[in-house]
């Protein structure tokens, strides 16, 4: 349990938020295209990273906006908060 | 060789006081040279390497531990075991796993408190009547035992629910699977490392994985903290940490780790003498032998490596718990923890080779391994020694994120999935 500082509201408590997983992974241009692997790639695999870990967040009992972040997953610190469509402020 | 544990041997160590019995395993020192490595010496990866070592006439086997035997998620789930799983796939292999839990301390010479005191279900609104009534079907289908229970058969099973139509969430009925119970966990992992050990196995604690050395398409060996270890078979069964040591090979599962969270009360006379679980509310409660509440609650919806979990979880799941049980109202927790679980897609574990040869994967057990222990290690060792899964997994390959063959026990499962 963590406090979140929303790029839109500022500071709140973690359980206004949800979680949406890994972030920038881009849905294939060419969905017809795509090979069985390339699929699986996209919609199951996933990094799941002990350490620094870029993820989506989604201010649900707020401002409803997504946005970034960059957080530790070893020790649940935050190192950065990012609007969509930006590039991660670090690494 | 191992003294058996019997009622003379506990007579005759009475005599000097407890103080000589035998060291329930060894402590070794890595050899240079392994034909299988497990990585992870929690219950699962014991019960691989003793099955290795029983079935498969393996006997150059080690374990690494980067803690304890007993030190991860082996201690810290809630101790259920059931079988009662919708889809085909999952009901025969938690059936046999329930299977060798019904002999297990038998076979180990090791009481691992195997108490079939029953798992019910609870059901709290029309969908979930009608999902449990069929999963009681399909489960008498795949010969497994599992009976509906009105509200008023429910309130005779388990006495302190509160089944008053007026509570948020009613009780509308319930399943019931006498078979099912619970264990006590350190003791599974204590007794398949004493087991594995009086058959040659080494289980070396406190050695962590630093990486693996690759020689094109096969691995070649392990590189720890206490040196390099050379082995043509590694069998990974690391739990929260598989996509920590699948990277070392470039592999990416489909996996997320996440903190499951669980809780114990202060201890109290016996009032609940069976597994309670709730799907809709997400509340399940069982009582342990030394008389304190078990508590299970939810996994945090993040990833996280961190054993800690958010305080909200557990407040969800305390008021569940109270709404349905007012009788606990005024016991205190003792004591709160959580364990790093890595969960499928599918909420379905991986037993499976991959696409690196001598490499195999046993993860995405999510937040119902424990119940699986036994054989999940008889499978996984059958998968290691052969090369080839065991038909009871063979649906639980890497394979079925590709191929879309997936095992959606999602909905399906009883709680926490």
């Amino acid at each position: 349990m963590f406090l979140i500082n929303c790029p839109y509201c500022g500071e709140r408590d973690q359980s206004e938020f949800s979680a949406g997983g890994e972030a920038h992974i881009i849905r294939p241009k060419q969905p017809t295209e795509l090979s069985d692997d390339q699929w699986a790639e996209f919609l199951f695999m996933r990094k799941n990273i002990k350490g620094v870990q870029l993820e989506r967040w989604n201010h649900a009992h707020g401002c409803r906006k997504w946005f970034n972040m960059v957080r530790d997953t070893s020790n649940d610190k935050i190192h950065a908060v990012y609007k969509m469509g930006e590039k991660p402020p670090i690494k | 060789m191992k003294n058996k544990y019997s009622i003379f041997s506990l007579i005759k160590n009475a005599f000097s006081y407890h103080e000589n019995w035998q060291r329930a395993w060894r402590d070794p020192e890595p050899k240079k040279e392994y034909d299988a490595v497990i990585i992870g010496g929690g219950g699962h990866g014991l019960a691989t390497a003793y099955y290795l070592a029983k079935k498969h006439s393996m006997k150059n086997i080690a374990v690494l531990e980067k803690g304890w035997i007993g030190g991860g998620n082996t201690g810290r789930n809630t101790t259920i075991i059931r079988s009662n799983y919708l889809w085909d796939a999952s009901a025969g292999l938690y059936d046999h796993a329930l299977k060798i839990w019904e002999g297990l301390s038998q076979e180990l010479n090791y009481n691992v408190m195997f108490s079939q005191r029953g798992v019910m279900n609870l059901a709290h609104n029309l969908q979930d009547v009608r999902d449990l009534k069929r999963r009681t079907h399909a489960n008498r289908l795949n010969g497994i035992d599992a009976v509906w229970l009105n509200t008023n058969e429910v309130k005779k099973f388990c006495p302190i629910i509160n089944t008053s139509p007026n509570i948020r969430y009613p009780v509308l009925g319930g399943t019931l699977q006498r078979r099912a119970g619970t264990a006590r966990h350190d003791a599974v992992a204590w007794g398949y490392a004493r087991g594995a050990d009086s058959m040659g196995v080494d289980i070396i604690q406190n050695c962590e994985v630093k990486g693996i050395k690759r020689n094109g398409d096969s691995v070649e060996g392990i590189e720890t903290t206490k040196g390099f270890i050379k082995t043509k078979k590694i069998g990974v069964v690391a739990a929260g940490h598989s996509s920590v040591i699948a990277k070392m090979v470039d592999l990416k599962l489909p996996l997320e780790s996440k903190p499951l969270q669980a809780l114990v009360s202060e201890p109290v006379k016996p009032i609940i003498d069976t597994v309670v679980m709730s799907n809709a509310v997400h509340a399940y409660v069982s009582q342990s032998d030394k008389g304190e509440l078990v508590i299970g609650a939810g996994t945090d919806a993040y990833v996280s490596y961190t054993q800690r979990g958010s305080h909200d979880v557990v407040e969800g799941t305390l008021k569940a718990i109270l709404e349905l049980y007012p009788i606990f109202s005024r016991m205190k927790m003792l004591r709160q923890w959580g364990g790093i679980v890595d969960i499928c897609p599918d909420a379905s574990p991986i037993i499976s080779k991959t696409h690196i040869k001598g490499l195999y994967f046993n993860c995405g057990w999510g937040t119902g391994g424990f119940k699986a222990t036994p054989g999940s290690g008889d499978l996984f060792a059958h998968t290691i020694a052969n090369n080839e899964p065991h038909k009871l997994n063979a649906d639980f390959n890497i394979n079925r994120f590709v191929s879309g063959d997936l095992v959606d026990e999602h909905g399906a499962a009883a709680v926490a999935h």
